[in-house]
């Protein structure tokens, strides 16, 4: 679905990507860990293709066609969606509207999709306007609803979350991903299950998403490279690895 | 000459008299162009009888005026001047005519029309009265006068379309319009300019809203013009008195806009708010706006926010004057671009760069909260398309 090859990439003057190696199958699920200021964020950017993040050398290949120099919209319409995590408000532009937009002409039932991620009373709201970090996640993953894309791409999804959110917020991910989340009595949802798998890139530091996606594989990323790729590790083990040691022992790792 | 200096009218230049229009009966019989000019001002003829009202003025004519629901009369001014003794209560009564040149001009020079509209007390017209006013011919000097009366308790939505047909390029609207919003009452107002790329406008409003009156004032402006000079006021003269400007402006290159509204608290628990969304693609826009508060408990709110895509000037004045103690009185006022970061969550989500834009600037100016008709608010919309489409941005 999605390989990454020898990807370096700049913010201003500064390398920010130092030769990144990824590849993502179908329906997969992979998680990337890594400290503060280590180019997470950057790699998701971009994928997107935003502009700021200037790709040096390497190469960004999705479903077989190499988007590197892709405008962002074409790579939003060729299957590729993004969960912000402060996304800007845009005055007078109603969450409906942007949802439906988001679909593309595809027949949606917005307040249905709504319903299901417990949004439908902010519809009516201006996007973003005043949203809280819970509210802001549940607006993101009802656009991707709509926008129904073959890979998520999803920076911290529990930031700013409280315990019951997460749980609503963990099972649209999943369903979103592959479908097999706990019953739904909407429609919608059901929906949702009938798509073919969707691939997965989640950015997360606390591994609380993992109680919700099946996650098949994860890695660190180090100052600007991702570490620990000799092998598929499971994220889990990463995770009490991270707990235990730090991330201090990537480094030793890298070497 | 700077950008910001207006463009002054040659009032010789323009023929104040022998445009006469035949009336206008049937309304079906207008051309399917006329129609469709009038539709872009908010006057659907088509729709007429989803109207209380309407009125037509072509030129130097009063041409069609009619009140098809209880409890609004809708009458040519000389009609009304006629009817009721020359309207000693409100005929140039709100409005000085010493005030400049054109309200002076407008006195002297042979009256053409416009209209006058008067609710009947406590009636709610939930239709709009639609009324437009319409140069058809070339250098045509156009002198109108239109009187509203809200009684006392009632309620109804005005729209004004303001347009030249296909062709005229050059002409001049002068128009005094005075308000009139009695106890309780309320007065939706939406006007509509659509003028020829020449044309020059010379509008002179003033209102007055007794005790509890509501005065709800819509101006959508998208085409290019020549030049429009306007500044509204509105007295809020009776306690609890309301009024709420919302203006809509986009000014291609080669357009002069220079427009605001004052309104003037002189009653304890008025409330003022101007809101201009102004963009200018080329042209000059002086986005002006002046709340004075003269009386407490008394709030006003002035926003003026303006985007200058590709080129252009704005310029945002807004004043504010308190003249006793306990005023309150704020403003806000932003020139500046569209946001890239805004472009690129909505290209993330598979917009192209105008889809983007557009929405973006469709949500800036949100037309959406003046509550028009359908129709308007399509004909508004497409308008809104082109401008993106043009490549203006
Ligand atoms: N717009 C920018 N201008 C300058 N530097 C930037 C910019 N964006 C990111 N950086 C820098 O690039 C580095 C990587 O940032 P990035 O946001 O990708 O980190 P991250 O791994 O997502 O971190 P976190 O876990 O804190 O979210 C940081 O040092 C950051 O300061
Ligand atoms: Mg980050």
């Amino acid at each position: 679905m999605l390989q990454i090859e020898n990807l370096h990439v700049t913010i201003g003057d500064r390398e920010v990507l130092k030769g990144i190696h990824l590849n993502i199958e179908e329906g997969e699920t992979f998680i990337l860990f890594g400290p503060n200021g280590s180019g997470k964020t950057t790699l998701l950017m971009t994928i997107m293709g935003f502009a700021g993040y200037t790709v040096t050398s390497g190469r960004i290949i999705f479903k077989g066609v190499d988007i590197t120099a892709m405008p962002t919209y074409e790579r939003a319409r060729l299957g590729i969606g993004m969960s912000f995590q402060r996304p800007p408000t845009i005055h007078g532009l109603k969450t409906r509207h942007l949802v439906s937009m988001c679909a593309r002409g595809r027949e949606v039932d917005v307040d249905c999709m709504a319903k299901g991620v417990n949004f439908d009373a902010f519809l009516d709201r201006d996007i973003n306007a005043g949203f809280s970090g819970g509210e802001i996640k549940r607006s993101e993953l009802l656009q991707l609803m709509a926008q129904n894309p073959n890979l998520i791409l999803f920076d911290e999804p529990e930031s700013g979350v409280d315990l019951e959110n997460m749980a609503l917020i963990g099972t649209t991910a999943r369903a979103l991903l592959d479908g097999a989340t706990n019953p739904s009595p909407d429609a919608c949802m059901r929906d949702l299950r009938r798509r073919r798998k969707t691939s997965g890139l989640i950015i997360t530091h606390t591994g609380h998403i993992l109680d919700y996606v099946n996650a098949d594989r994860g890695q660190v990323m180090y100052n600007g490279v991702l570490c620990c790729d000799t092998r598929p590790i499971r994220p889990r083990d990463i995770l009490d690895h991270i707990s235990k040691f730090g991330y201090k022992e990537c480094i030793r790792c890298l070497n | 000459m700077s950008e910001l200096s207006q463009p002054l009218v040659d009032l010789n230049s323009y023929a104040f008299s022998g445009r006469q229009s035949a009336e206008v009966d049937d309304l079906s019989t207008l051309s399917a162009e006329s129609k469709r000019e009038l539709r872009m001002v908010g006057v659907d003829v088509d729709a007429a009888s989803d109207r209380a009202g309407t009125f037509l003025q072509f030129d130097h004519s009063t041409v069609h005026c009619n009140s098809s629901r209880k409890g609004v009369e809708v009458l040519g001014i000389k009609q009304a001047l006629r009817k009721y003794d020359g309207l000693p209560e409100y005929f140039w009564k709100g409005m000085d005519p010493d005030k400049d040149d054109f309200t002076r001009t407008a006195k002297q020079e042979e009256l053409h029309g416009g209209y006058f509209i008067r609710t009947e007390k406590g009636a709610k017209v939930d239709e709009p009265v639609q009324t437009c006013l319409f140069i058809k011919g070339q250098n045509v000097g156009q002198n109108i006068h239109n009187i509203v009366v809200v009684e006392e308790d009632s309620e109804v939505h005005i729209i004004t379309g303001c347009a030249t047909s296909h062709g005229v390029t050059s002409a001049l609207h002068l128009g005094i319009s005075e308000f009139y919003i009695k106890k309780g009452g309320k007065l939706t107002f939406t006007m509509v300019h659509n003028w020829g790329e020449e044309v020059m406008v010379r509008p002179r409003t003033v209102g007055v809203v007794e005790e509890g009156g509501v005065l709800q004032n819509n101006y959508v402006l998208l085409k290019k013009v020549k030049s429009v000079q306007s500044y509204p006021t509105i007295y809020l003269n009776g306690p609890g008195a309301v009024a709420r400007f919302n203006s809509v402006i986009v000014t291609p290159a080669g357009s002069h806009v220079d427009t605001g509204n004052r309104i003037v608290m002189n009653a304890p628990n008025t409330r003022g708010e101007i809101v201009s969304r102004t963009i200018t693609t080329g042209g000059t826009i002086v986005a002006r706006g002046e709340i004075i508060g003269d009386a407490v408990p008394a709030r006003g709110h002035l926003e003026c926010k303006g985007l200058i895509l590709g080129g252009g000037v704005i310029h945002a004045i807004p004043e504010l004057q308190g003249r006793k103690p306990g005023v309150e009185l704020s403003h806000e006022a932003a020139v500046g671009k569209i946001a890239q970061e805004e472009i690129e969550y909505l290209m993330a989500r598979g917009l192209d760069e105008d889809e983007a834009t557009s929405t973006i600037v469709r949500g800036f100016l949100n037309v959406e909260i003046m509550g028009l008709p359908q129709e308007l608010r399509d004909s508004i919309d497409q308008t809104i398309a082109e401008l993106n489409a043009g490549n203006a941005m």
